[in-house]
């Protein structure tokens, strides 16, 4: 268990070291300051759209660092020495997983503050919104692990990673924007129900991928 | 039980290329076996195969004891000072930080203790994969050119270490080019099974 612990806080550690902390905040907050300027200051319509903004630029956050989270450690020999120790291969994915979603989620949901006043979304909004993307963080953060194991032995694999994961994430999306929709009472649970599953397979695929990089 | 790895009838095929078969060896404490053979005969890939990296294309391998292992990868954080690169994978064994300190000082590592991974030479990333192996007190050591880039004073460390880890009941399989004067070493020709 400390073992597993040192490798949750080890990735928690290169997540957030050397600044890396802020790119996916900073790329998050990007979208939403330059929506407004393609769209319009039409702020019905900005509250309207903003909302699914969020959304996307929420998974584009997730998949942006997938080719710093698999593809070093296997390349210093990390994983190699992680498996000789008898370490299984969805339990250094969950970990990583984890570590991911913590590491991405949490600066993410802090950045939606600022996100949602350039986007015009009131505060019963930025609740929806909340709420929504701190149910998806883990799905999401398995589906980027997932890829960034699929693709830790091509080069430049972070540009395919996201088009493999994206079929995957397209329920997250539409359940996760359909909470913003008064109508769209039940969104909440498919979403929380979508996020589940995508969160339970996580560890098993992205543990097949790593053992798929020794053979 | 003095014995620790047993490898019965394996065969290794990488691509499609068989490498060996019908390969059996035994590992019992206080064994040293050097892997010889020239580049490409499968000595890496034996090494693998006993530390369960690679799955044998035939045959079965038995390990009965923790294994630490040395590849051409140091698995050390680069952007870390030395010390606490060791110290993670001394969490990772569940093995206190006396085990690093006198491990640092069988390889004459501990001055470097402070330096950035990033900025060891070839040798001393080396002399300090040899400290994570060390360190982690495993019984089975599965050494891959482990001398590569070490100067002499290194590699007579290096050869005190293994000694006393036999001493201490562990066993020992290198695969090097140097020879680096091992007592009582037995010796695999890789060359003469292709």
């Amino acid at each position: 268990m400390t073992a597993l612990i040192a490798l949750f806080w080890r990735d928690l550690r290169r997540a957030w070291g050397s600044g890396a902390l802020w790119l996916p905040v900073l790329f998050f907050l990007l979208v939403a300051t330059a929506f407004p300027f393609a769209v319009g200051p039409d702020a019905p319509l900005l509250r309207r759209a903003g909302g699914g903004m969020v959304w996307v630029a929420a998974l584009l956050a997730a998949l942006l660092p997938i080719d710093r989270l698999v593809r070093p450690d296997k390349d210093a020999g990390v994983l190699d020495q992680l498996a000789v120790r008898g370490f299984a291969d969805e339990v250094i994915a969950a970990v990583k997983i984890g570590a991911h979603a913590i590491g991405f989620g949490l600066p993410l949901l802090i950045a939606l503050l600022p996100a949602s006043a350039l986007l015009a979304q009131d505060a019963a909004r930025v609740e929806t919104l909340a709420a929504g993307i701190a149910i998806a963080v883990p799905a999401l953060a398995s589906l980027a692990v997932l890829s960034a194991a699929l693709t830790a032995n091509h080069k430049g694999g972070s540009a395919i990673g996201g088009l493999l994961v994206l079929p995957l994430a397209v329920p997250l999306l539409i359940f996760g924007a359909g909470m913003l929709d008064p109508s769209g009472r039940g969104a909440v649970k498919l979403l929380a129900a979508t996020s589940l599953l995508l969160t339970v397979i996580g560890p098993f695929a992205a543990g097949a991928a790593l053992r798929g990089l020794r053979e | 039980m003095t014995e620790l790895l047993r490898l019965g009838d394996v065969a290794c095929i990488r691509g499609d290329r068989l490498l060996f078969e019908s390969l059996s060896l035994t590992l019992n404490r206080g064994d040293a076996l050097s892997l010889r053979g020239p580049n490409g005969a499968g000595k890496s890939s034996l090494i693998r195969l006993a530390a369960g990296l690679l799955r044998p294309a035939a045959g079965t391998v038995e390990r009965r004891e923790r294994v630490a292992l040395i590849d051409e990868a140091a698995a050390l954080d680069a952007e870390l000072p030395l010390r606490r690169a060791l110290d993670f994978w001394a969490r990772v064994d569940t093995v206190d930080g006396h085990s690093v300190d006198r491990a640092m000082d069988a390889m004459a590592l501990a001055p470097l203790a402070e330096v950035p991974v990033a900025m060891l030479s070839t040798g001393q990333r080396k002399r300090a994969a040899m400290v994570r192996v060390i360190a982690s007190g495993a019984p089975i050591w599965l050494l891959d050119e482990p001398a590569n880039g070490m100067d002499d004073a290194a590699q007579a460390r290096l050869v005190a270490a293994v000694a006393k880890h036999r001493a201490n009941g562990g066993a020992v399989m290198l695969a090097s080019h140097f020879a680096l004067g091992i007592a009582d070493l037995a010796e695999l020709d890789m060359g003469a099974l292709a």
